[in-house]
């Protein structure tokens, strides 16, 4: 695996400054600083309850959670002003920790209806059921999937793994600009892992970046991130290079809470 | 007491003058059915919401208004093309207008195989129609527990008589419509009571649209009951769409009867008339024996509809599996209740039953009762019902991906009713009503 670690050249993707949130009257994030540019990836490690979910979750704009303090800019505008749609369609994408199933609906009409908002959005042509299941083809391929999850209701009777890949063929088909993964390496055995992995490599480009909220350093030995950061107490204590993630698996996260507490 | 009496009274004074006009040819076994049957009516009187059974629904409105019984169809007939619709196909076709038989917007009653799908008034006249009707008709739907019930007994003349015999196939499904004018006579709104007969023999295949629609928004009443009789191994399917006018009113049976290793799957769609009461029972009553029942009311407005369905598992290794999801918008009332009965000795049944419910306003209501009564210890029951508004975190999942909120929300509701007519097997059948569907949330 390859960084393509032309770091400082690529633009300002996403800038979050001194970001507070809080979720049923409790501080959640307390003062997060975070620079991402095109090209890049960058993992945000922490123990559990440190603000990783949270932070994915704000970015993305989960109606429950509430931004007391902070900016974020996303390609120089508020994304805190923006409508979760509006964010998506902009090229903001948040792979779930948790995805929702949903009664009814088929994967294929699901994925349909999100293409077309937003390539209704950009002007563009919406495409038929034909067209896009052309286009859905090869990336049902790269995730090793056939149709037959497609005519399933989204999510419904999906096994976590089942869940956590149709997540990543969403993030395929969909192409954002900005990609979280919410724990998308939570409860995958290995093939389900490089199949991951294998498709978020591919998807890097110059024009886009990746932000992995993970718990383990696993699925780093297969996307090799440009930064990594590490969350406890809903601040960013500590960024460094890949060396950083190794560094935590060696040592786990204790030292790093006592460090945050001293300073 | 009085004012009860009266509303009573009122039927039984038409039914004099029925029994002397309109039914007085009938065979002797049938006048005594209809006799018993005002009677019945007059001891049960209209139900009141004291009653467990009525507990949600109130029929006032019915008991208080003066209804006159629909006789010949009205002049001029409704034309073809309001039929055209209302209809899945171009395939046989038995059509009702205020109750009573319309052969000129029907097709030949005599189908290949000897299936015979045409009208009951008819039937009755013939040696063969009359001894089916007479083995069959009022044996099933139990009307002496039932004014509803009763009251159609009392005053039945007509409706769908459809007869499946043993091995045969029905290749395309047969379309009955019962439409209602919504044409006052001069005495006030009509009341048609119309009474189907399905009979499906041993072995047969067939499959049954049974649609009401409403041409006007005129006030009329529809009090209609359907026996369906499944012989041993056959399969059926019975598909009902209900789309009365706007301030109609629906009260109606569907009773079936199965015997052994048939399979019958039922599919209700609900959509309109003011207020509606459907009464599913459903007999399980040979070894092996399989239902499916299915239903979806969609409701706006001060709509009410009570859906009542109750699965008796009379005997061993059956299964019975129902599923019914309700969307109610503004301030309209859908009930739900779900009783299952399995009887001592039902063992090895296998029952499912779910009811999801989705309130589109803050006025809307919806009330689901299941009620189990299990005799039986080797038996799987399970039940669950769901009553609220629009998932916040599906919402969220949805314009996540680019949906807007509104796009995103009508997904959502829609998915409500997909998931009921995505169990819904012919292809036909389910696209048309997947029209209505969408017409309906749009």
């Amino acid at each position: 695996m390859t960084g393509r670690g032309k770091r400082e050249t690529g633009k300002v993707l996403l800038e979050v400054r001194d970001l507070h949130a809080s979720v049923e009257g409790r501080e959640i994030l307390r003062g997060v600083d975070l620079t991402v540019r095109a090209g890049e990836v960058h993992a945000i490690m922490g123990p559990n309850g440190s603000g990783k979910s949270t932070l994915a979750q704000v970015l993305a704009g989960h109606p429950a959670y509430t931004v007391t303090a902070g900016q974020v800019l996303y390609q120089g505008n508020d994304l805190l002003a923006m409508a979760p749609e509006a964010r998506a369609r902009e090229g903001v994408f948040l792979a779930f920790q948790y995805p929702v199933s949903i009664r009814g609906i088929t994967n294929a009409y699901f994925l349909r209806s999100a293409v077309n908002a937003i390539r209704k959005h950009r002007g563009e042509e919406e495409l038929g059921p034909v067209e896009f299941m052309d286009a859905l083809e090869a990336k049902l391929k790269v995730i090793g999937w056939d149709s037959s999850y497609l005519t399933r209701p989204v999510n419904e009777g999906f096994s976590g793994g089942e869940k956590k890949r149709n997540e990543i063929l969403q993030l395929a088909v969909l192409d954002p600009k900005l990609a979280i993964l919410d724990e998308t390496d939570s409860g995958l055995d290995i093939d389900a892992l490089k199949t991951v992995a294998r498709t978020v490599d591919k998807l890097r480009r110059p024009d886009n970046a990746t932000v992995l909220v993970t718990h383990y350093y696993r699925i780093l030995t297969h996307i090799e991130p440009d930064v990594v950061h590490v969350l406890a107490g809903g601040r960013i204590v500590k960024s460094g290079g890949k060396e950083l993630a190794l560094e935590l698996e060696e040592k786990g996260y204790d030292w790093l809470r006592e460090e945050a507490v001293v300073a | 007491m009085t004012e009860v009496a009266d509303r009573t009274e009122r039927y039984v004074a038409d039914f004099a003058a029925f029994a002397r006009n309109g039914a007085s040819g009938a065979p002797e076994w049938l006048r005594q059915l209809r006799e018993g049957a005002i009677a019945r009516f007059t001891e049960l009187g209209f139900p009141t919401m004291k009653q467990e059974e009525w507990r949600f629904t109130s029929v006032a409105p019915i008991a208080d208004q003066r209804f006159t019984l629909a006789h010949a169809p009205h002049s001029p007939l409704p034309a073809p093309s309001d039929i055209e619709g209302l209809c899945v196909g171009a395939g046989p076709r038995v059509v009702f207008v205020d109750g009573r038989h319309a052969p000129t917007l029907s097709t030949p009653v005599d189908l290949a195989g000897g299936v015979r799908a045409g009208s009951l008034a008819a039937a009755l006249g013939t040696d063969a129609g009359g001894e089916l009707a007479r083995a069959h008709l009022a044996r099933h739907a139990r009307w002496r527990e039932s004014a509803f019930a009763a009251l159609n007994t009392a005053f039945l003349a007509d409706g769908a008589f459809v007869h499946v015999p043993a091995d045969v196939t029905l290749d395309r499904p047969l379309e009955v419509v019962f439409l209602s004018t919504g044409r006052a006579v001069s005495d006030g709104p009509i009341v048609s009571h119309p009474r189907s007969l399905i009979v499906v023999e041993r072995g047969a295949r067939a499959a049954v649209v049974e649609t009401y629609a409403g041409l006007s928004d005129g006030v009329y009443w529809t009090n209609a009951v359907t026996e369906v009789v499944v012989g041993e191994g056959a399969w059926a399917e019975l598909y009902r769409v209900q789309q009365e006018g706007p301030h109609s009113f629906q009260v109606a049976t569907t009773h079936s009867r199965q015997e052994r290793d048939s399979y019958l799957g039922v599919h209700v769609v609900t959509l309109g008339a003011a207020l509606s009461r459907h009464d599913i029972n459903a007999e399980l009553d040979g070894p092996g024996a399989e239902l499916i029942l299915n239903g979806l009311y969609l409701l706006s407005g001060a709509q009410h509809a009570d859906h009542h369905t109750v699965i008796d598992h009379a005997q061993p290794h059956c299964a019975s599996h129902e599923f019914f999801n309700g969307v109610l918008a503004e301030r309209a009332h859908g009930v739900f209740t779900g009783r299952i009965i399995v009887r001592p000795g039902a063992q090895r049944t296998d029952s499912k039953q779910t009811n999801n419910n989705l309130l589109l306003s803050t006025d809307a209501r919806a009330d689901s009762q299941p009620q189990l009564e299990i005799y039986a210890d080797d038996v799987k029951c399970t039940h669950g019902s769901t009553v609220g508004p629009i998932d916040q975190m599906q919402l969220y999942y949805l314009r996540s991906r680019g949906l807007s909120a509104e796009a995103a929300r009508s997904i959502l509701t829609y998915g409500f009713g997909a998931e009921i007519l995505d169990r819904m097997r012919h292809p036909d059948v389910r696209d048309r009503l997947d029209r209505l569907v969408r017409a309906r949330l749009a």
